[in-house]
């Protein structure tokens, strides 16, 4: 029961998703008895990074055609080094696009938003994040072959390390449909979804300028920074800020919300999170029920108070 | 241009989900149902595209008769027919398959989805529609123009975005961006009379094969009560965070 991986690269360089991913298809490889053989399209990172997380075997895909992404390509070109039947994706915006159209072209069953490793290999059983983080599924694949795609930050990075060999494949699909015009890059940003802590803020903070001391906390945390709904509605922030039932679900080590009620579309895209902050001056926010750790008071106050003492701890 | 809008039938936003007692299924009793968010996001664009371009808008759904006051509400906000697949879905792959059954025969230029739905989170459909096809896709996509035979879509990546010109026929699969909240559409009376007479075609499902089956489902389990800490003694948070929870 050869085992497959997705290892995910932005510009060649691996993801935490990547690592994330091949330590999942190392865990489901380790209950079947077999090795992992993780794919990667064009990277330039050495493979002992996926070694490190339990990857036997890496395939480097190098094809000129795929230089900017398309799913269909990319779907075409993990097909053709792909000879297994358990594929594991990370659950990226470029992997769950990949990972459908892989599945149709194998005939394939496709489970998304995978959250543990697997109750069973045969038949292949998994839960998985559902009803927007209100509930759980466990899905059952039928048939030989399965595609299951990791929700981030749910099976964590764990190092596993193997002795591994590289294959370079040299492929050359064709890539006529789609053609990037442009790609633009934040520098220096955490991406939202990777991030292990997240500092969000909503409508209590009465106004963009007063974001900066969101900012600086997470800085300090090394955090990234969401919003709520109402918050990138209004444009007081970018719409990639939004978390919640119709922005981004994540689900972080730490999220610290600050001037958010808490409404069931909010907590919907949060609620996976490990631990909740609330800081709100309002004491009836529903948000707190939902909270491991609470502070009632002034965010204005609270937050550069805050801030000073956890740059005392970090040092 | 022919544009098919994929809409989903799911619970309002701000449903509690509850399973059945012996956990084999979502519990149905006392929800409302609602266009899925992100489908309205890839309906407005193609609304907005019938008065700019003239396009014609088709919606589709995959459901049985419990399903039609959703797509009645998707003809008044202003798609010009629909189409309804008489099945109670099971998973992405027979949602998928019955769309591109009706796909294939419709000619369309255009095929919009929302990036996923909120009752199952699955995100397959779009892809595994476009694969069926053999079209291109584009997914998380943020913004979108028409011209001719071709399509610009700019799509989120993390950290980014990107612009692509795509050849059509294409599936598109759009979220919040695609256009703006402020621009959704509420149906006016006007819409909501002329949505009764509008065709909604009912065509039986093509096949039954499902790929993947939901065996349970668990509600999420309630945290301890939350503790509090006073915002003048700050310190005991950070505490609590490096010692008790371990995050900092």
């Amino acid at each position: 029961m050869a085992v497959f991986v997705y290892a995910e690269n932005i510009n060649g360089v691996y993801k935490k998703a990547a690592f994330e991913a091949v330590a999942y298809a190392k865990a489901v490889a380790d209950q079947a008895g077999d090795t992992v053989t993780a794919i990667s399209v064009n990277p330039t990172d050495s493979s002992d990074l996926l070694y490190k997380y339990g990857a036997s075997n890496v395939i480097n895909i190098k094809d000129e055609g795929l230089k900017s992404f398309s799913a269909k390509a990319y779907a075409q070109a993990v097909s053709e080094v792909a000879n297994g039947n358990i594929i594991v994706f990370p659950h990226t915006t470029d992997a769950s696009s990949i990972a459908p159209m892989l599945a149709v072209m194998n005939g394939f069953a496709l489970i998304t938003n995978a959250l543990a490793a697997p109750e069973s290999l045969s038949p292949f059983q998994v839960k998985r994040r559902a009803f927007s983080g209100k509930g759980f599924m466990h899905a059952k694949a039928e048939g030989n072959g399965v595609i299951v795609t990791v929700s981030q930050n749910a099976f964590g990075v764990k190092e596993n390390a193997v002795s591994g060999s590289e294959e370079v494949k040299n492929l050359s699909v064709a890539n006529e449909d789609t053609k990037v015009i442009s790609h633009e890059q934040s520098s220096g940003k955490l991406d939202l979804k990777e991030a292990e802590v997240v500092v969000s803020a909503g409508r209590g903070m009465k106004g963009p300028e007063n974001w900066g001391m969101i900012e600086e906390l997470a800085n300090v945390l090394g955090a990234a920074t969401a919003c709520s709904k109402p918050v990138s509605d209004i444009g007081w922030r970018p719409h990639t800020e939004h978390v919640g039932q119709t922005g981004k679900a994540i689900s972080p080590n730490l999220y610290i919300a600050v001037g958010i009620s808490g409404a069931i579309q909010h907590l919907a895209g949060v609620n996976s999170s490990k631990t909740i902050v609330v800081i709100n001056s309002d004491a009836e926010a529903p948000f707190f029920k939902s909270a491991d750790y609470g502070v009632v008071g002034d965010a204005f106050q609270i937050i550069p108070a805050l801030t000073e003492k956890i740059k005392a701890i970090k040092g | 241009m022919k544009i098919l809008v994929c809409i989903s039938s799911v619970p309002d936003t701000t449903s509690k989900i509850n399973f059945t007692a012996d956990k084999s299924a979502f519990d149905k009793n006392g929800i409302q149902w609602v266009i899925n968010p992100l489908d309205e996001f890839a309906l407005t664009k193609a609304v907005k595209l019938q008065e700019s371009q003239g396009a014609t808008v088709t919606v589709i759904n995959v459901g049985d008769a419990g399903t039609e006051p959703v797509i009645r509400k998707a003809l008044a906000i202003g798609a010009n027919d629909a189409v309804r697949v008489n099945l109670d879905p099971k998973d992405s792959f027979s949602t998928a398959k019955e769309i591109a059954a009706v796909a294939q025969n419709g000619g369309y230029d255009l095929i919009l989805c929302g990036k996923e739905s909120i009752d199952y989170n699955g995100g397959s459909v779009p892809g595994m529609v476009a694969q069926l096809l053999n079209q291109p896709f584009v997914n998380a996509s943020v913004g979108l123009d028409v011209n001719g035979a071709e399509a610009t879509a700019v799509r989120e990546i993390e950290g980014g975005k990107e612009t692509i010109s795509v050849k059509l026929p294409a599936v598109i699969a759009g979220q919040k961006g695609l256009v703006d909240e402020k621009d959704l559409i509420i149906p006016n009376m006007r819409g909501i009379m002329s949505a009764r007479t509008k065709p909604l075609q009912v065509v039986e499902p093509t096949s039954s094969e499902v790929k993947v089956q939901g065996v349970s489902y668990d509600s999420v389990p309630p945290r301890a009560a939350v503790k509090i800490v006073s915002p003048d003694n700050l310190d005991e948070l950070v505490r609590l965070l490096h010692e008790e929870a371990k995050v900092i």
